[in-house]
């Protein structure tokens, strides 16, 4: 008895207040659709959303720092969105969000190309330009891919700081990010083709490939796991930044320490530690202030309608000069710098 | 209160028949089985090095485990676990920031004292409101988390910024084996004793096989309860403070998601989940067990894409355990019982 | 037994205009005003689209997670569930050669598996719900790995990817949402108007009852941890498409953002209450809130307070309320002991 009177209860004002709000969210629709666009036109030359993989993440922040620099000086004003864990699904909110600002550029770093693609095309209709940064997208979701460096290079890079180590042979392996990230398996890709043709390398064997998900912990848990299947493991290669530094402190404070070369892609303030205690060598990185700026500044280019993201077109980018856009609408910023304990007081970030 | 009335029972059986028959004994022997196997197939897997990583791997989650134990054996749960042990590794590299010179033990003490304020607020809420722990730490585990990232930001303390001292902790070994490990051990011990042989521990046990019948029996229920979840609080934070040493940075991410893999060691550590019965030496192997896992498919070279599922059949296997354990014991209470008449 | 007889005769209006669920609709529709006043955009079709696109998975989830709870049971694999799906599905498409169509078919049928797989576990061996999901979390998130490894499959037809976003002429509705609309009526009938419903009621307030009052109590739990399953799975083909990717990973943590939502719209955790309407507010109340908070540019971790806030906030204030209530109501019995025992002294 009582049992049926709650649940008939609840029904019917449940439903009552159902329809209430059905009603008020499609009026919510009807009545503001005239009120979009209009925006906050103010006196800044446009809007400019930068999406980075995840917050709270120091690489990030210096990417974003840089940023928001050429930001102002293209008098755009900058919002940084996303979520607070790296995952794919969790970006598209975010782009929802910019897109409904009516947003002028969206300035992404993907968590995976193909995911954030239908939210980014609904984002391109609502006539926002898509710059992708750190990380690509599929190349059929946004108009210019500004890249760090030729992708090419930093795989080189790596493969020579670890060849210089290990003495030009023995078993490597790669410590990478997400199985899934662009960058990451687009150098990896680089460096076995390297491996395979270049004669310098002949006597190098890359032994395994692990993934510790740009996660302290499990890259931690990967590298052991790494030095204790492979008995024989000259040294290790981390193309990121929490992999080398995780990396770097197993190894510093195992019985690895010095019998193991470690190289990759890190941060200065995060590796400096290692590097002074022997551990790291020498590691590289690009600036990573510059790809927020010139990514800006591409994105105002596209909007000017200067650029569309084609082959050879080229675009001013503040301080650091004239771009010009390659094969495929990918521009790049510069080379990569190489790391050790002579340079790396140098470098703040 | 049955398990009140039988505990003085306990010591009359033979010590030799209540070893064999105890909980902890199938878990003990996945592990051990889990070990040799691995180890015939690599025998690196104990080399010094790699015994010594097994070690420190599992001993953050043994604290968790032993934590989360004391509050399951009370018909409760902490979800918030995760959060709290972040808060606590961050706390500790804010402290060393601030003073970069305060003894070992002092950030120890704080770190305790930090876990332990957040588990009475579960506790508090818990007890008062009259709301199913699960729901009230889901809640928490939100709240906590959210405060953890606006505390943070993107700041993260790495391991550098740390005295050496704190770090050796997770390097130096006496007699082979991790400083912190041994503390994990003295813990879970200490822990252990508390919960056999001191009356407010049984009653945890009474309180989570009746809470009804406990409060009749006498027990202070509430306290009790608030208590437990206090202390797994302070062990969760102390547990903060040890991964702080292990690892190289904690921030904002530090610890998430952790809640459920330390239910599961403590439900393979065959804890019942609806409390009274289980110890906190099962959960412990439990949470070692699970752990070592992962190094072990490393070091068999198995397909580390199988690690996940493996946990999720151990789990079911010790609750199906549990429950044929718990059919045969009812059903030789009932013959005895038949017997007696 | 007196206290019922006093909420009776207080009007069953009031009590309708105060009952929990209705209270959560009051807070969404004022969350709805204040935030098209306040809030810059948020007053617009898209609002509409993006909204109820995002809360989709949740709010499906959430009608058969309610009926899981209000028997008294809990099914904490329904995000892994969508995950395997979604894998298998990926893989289905890129090896087997098979259409779409079938494609689809057969990855229903991983949530029809592993709805009765839990479903036996609980029912058949008589294992805890809870224990034998967190277990079962862990299995199918690990068997969707297994299954399709590390690999993203991304190559679905473009259409289906654009059929799952389109919206309904110009309302911003999304065509999801009919979808949607069949799942929440299909779920409110079976709960509300059938005596399968009220066995799951009565379920949950006590299984010994329900047996003795003819439920048959193992058939009506298997089939819902199945009903959970093939919901899931639904979300986990959703997703993929929406996603316009299949990965072991879709879904991961969706579990608890369904059970607060569940929570929150009034589902009591000891089961036997709670109810169909409430549960589509509480997700809307959640969704909305999100939505309009990062709108306003809130930071990221405010909003997680908030989620947690509310949770806890919506399941205490009920024993804090019921507590007043009894105070008050003590109270005023002490008051009339005290009155009656005075007048009693005064006449004796």
């Amino acid at each position: 008895m009582k049992l049926f009177s709650t649940s008939s209860r609840g029904g019917r004002i449940g439903s009552i207040a159902a329809i209430a709000t059905a009603v008020a969210l499609a009026a919510t629709g009807c009545a503001a659709t005239n009120g979009d666009g209009s925006g906050d036109g103010g006196d800044s030359a446009g809007t400019i959303a930068f999406l980075p993989k995840q917050l709270n993440n120091p690489y990030t922040d210096v990417v974003l720092g840089g940023g928001e620099e050429g930001a102002s000086a293209i008098g755009y004003d900058s919002e940084v969105l996303g979520p607070l864990e790296a995952s794919a699904s969790a970006q598209i909110p975010f782009i929802e969000q910019a897109t409904q600002q009516g947003t002028n550029v969206i300035v992404i770093a993907a968590n995976d190309p193909d995911a954030v693609g239908p939210a980014l095309q609904t984002a391109r209709e609502a006539g926002a330009k898509i710059v992708a940064f750190d990380s690509d997208t599929n190349p059929d979701y946004r108009d210019i891919f500004i890249s760090q460096v030729v992708a090419k290079d930093v795989a080189l890079i790596q493969l020579e700081i670890i060849s210089e180590q290990i003495g030009g042979a023995g078993e490597i392996a790669i410590l990478s990010a997400t199985a899934t990230a662009t960058n990451q398996n687009e150098w990896i890709k680089f460096m076995e083709e390297e491996l395979e043709s270049n004669p310098d390398y002949a006597e190098i064997k890359l032994v395994a490939k692990v993934y510790g998900d740009d996660d302290a912990d499990k890259s931690f848990q990967e590298t052991q796991g790494l030095l204790s299947s492979y008995p024989d493991l000259a040294g290790i290669i981390s193309p990121t930044t929490v992999g080398i530094a995780a990396a770097a402190k197993y190894i510093s404070t195992s019985n690895y320490k010095g019998q193991v070369a470690l190289t990759g892609l890190g941060l200065p303030n995060e590796m400096r530690e290692f590097v002074k205690d022997g551990t790291v060598q020498e590691f590289a990185l690009w600036d990573p202030a510059q790809l927020g700026y010139v990514a800006a500044f591409a994105g105002k280019a596209l909007v000017d309608g200067t650029i569309t993201g084609a082959e050879g077109d080229t675009f001013d980018a503040g301080d650091m000069g004239e771009i010009t856009v390659g094969e495929n609408g990918v521009a790049i910023v510069g080379p990569p710098t190489r790391f050790n304990a002579d340079n790396i007081d140098e470098y703040d970030f | 209160m049955s398990t009140v009335t039988h505990a003085p029972a306990v010591p009359r059986s033979s010590a030799f028949k209540r070893f064999f028959t105890a909980r902890e004994i199938p878990v003990a022997g996945a592990l051990i089985a889990l070990i040799v196997v691995t180890y015939i197939i690599n025998p690196r897997f104990l080399s010094p090095q790699s015994t010594k990583d097994l070690m420190l791997n599992a001993t953050i989650m043994v604290i968790l485990a032993v934590a989360q134990a004391l509050v399951i054996i009370t018909r409760n749960v902490d979800l918030s676990v995760g959060a709290i042990l972040g808060l606590a590794a961050f706390g500790t590299g804010t402290v060393f920031d601030m003073f970069p010179s305060i003894p070992l033990v002092l950030i120890f003490v704080i770190g305790m004292i930090f876990g332990g304020l957040l588990g009475s607020i579960n506790g508090m809420l818990v007890t008062s409101a009259k709301v199913p722990a699960l729901v009230i730490t889901l809640g928490t585990l939100y709240i906590f988390r959210g405060v953890l990232s606006s505390w943070a930001g993107s700041k993260q303390y790495f391991s550098g910024d740390n005295p050496k001292a704190f770090g050796n902790l997770s390097v130096d070994t006496l007699v082979g084996i991790p400083i912190i490990t041994i503390i994990a051990v003295v813990i879970t011990v200490a822990v252990a004793m508390f919960m056999s042989s001191v009356r407010s521990g049984r009653d945890l046990y009474a309180i989570g096989s009746d809470p009804d019948a406990a409060r009749l029996f006498g027990i202070p229920v509430g306290g009790r309860v608030l208590s437990a979840f206090i202390a797994c609080g302070a062990l969760t934070g102390l547990a903060g403070v040890l991964y702080a040493s292990r690892y190289n940075s904690v921030g904002a991410l530090t610890g998430s998601g952790i809640e459920l893999d330390v239910v599961a060691a403590v439900v393979v550590g065959g804890v019942a989940i609806f409390g009274g019965s289980g110890t906190v030496a099962g959960a412990a192997i439990g949470a070692v067990l699970l752990s070592t896992i992962t190094g072990a498919l490393t070091a068999t070279r198995v397909d580390k894409f199988w690690q996940q599922a493996i946990v999720g059949v151990l789990i079911l296997a010790a609750i199906i355990i549990d429950r044929v354990v718990s059919l045969r014991r009812a059903r030789k209470l009932r013959v005895n019982e038949a017997k007696n008449v | 037994m007196s206290k019922a007889i006093t909420t009776n005769s207080r009007g069953q209006w009031s009590r309708r205009l105060i009952g929990h669920d209705a209270v959560i609709f009051y807070i969404l529709i004022s969350v709805v005003i204040i935030s098209m006043v306040t809030v810059n955009y948020f007053a617009s079709t898209l609002t509409v689209g993006f909204l109820l696109i995002q809360v989709l998975p949740i709010l499906l989830i959430a009608m058969p997670m309610a009926l899981v709870i209000v028997s008294g049971e809990i099914d904490l694999s329904v995000a892994s569930t969508a995950g395997l799906t979604s894998a298998t599905m990926g893989v289905l498409w890129r090896d087997s050669g098979l259409d779409i169509g079938t494609v689809m078919a057969l990855s229903l049928l991983v949530g029809v598996l592993c709805g009765a797989f839990n479903g036996f576990l609980i029912t058949t061996l008589g294992l805890p719900s809870l224990a034998v999901t967190i277990g079962t979390l862990a299995l199918y998130r690990g068997l969707a790995l297994v299954v399709i490894g590390d690999q993203k499959v991304a190559s679905f037809p473009k259409e289906l990817n654009a059929f799952v976003l389109s919206k309904i002429g110009n309302t911003g509705i999304p065509v999801m949402m009919i979808f949607a609309l069949i799942v929440i009526v299909f779920f409110a009938v079976l709960l509300h108007f059938t005596p399968f419903g009220r066995g799951l009621y009565a379920l949950g307030y006590s299984p010994q009852a329900a047996t003795f009052v003819g439920v048959r109590v193992g058939h009506a739990k298997f089939w819902m941890f199945v009903a959970t399953g093939i919901v899931s799975s639904m979300v986990g083909i959703f997703l993929t498409l929406r996603l316009a990717s299949a990965g072991p990973d879709n879904g991961t943590g969706l579990e608890l953002s369904v059970i607060a939502a569940v929570l929150l719209g009034g589902v009591s955790i000891f089961g036997g209450k709670g109810n169909i309407p409430g549960v589509v507010g509480g997700v809307l109340l959640i969704g909305t809130l999100t939505y309009a908070l990062r709108l306003a540019k809130v930071p990221e971790t405010a909003l997680i307070i908030v989620t947690g806030g509310l949770l806890v906030l919506s399941v205490v204030s009920p024993s804090v309320i019921a507590w007043g209530k009894e105070r008050i109501r003590l109270n005023r019995v002490h008051r009339e002991v005290q009155g009656q025992s005075a007048s009693g002294i005064t006449r004796a």
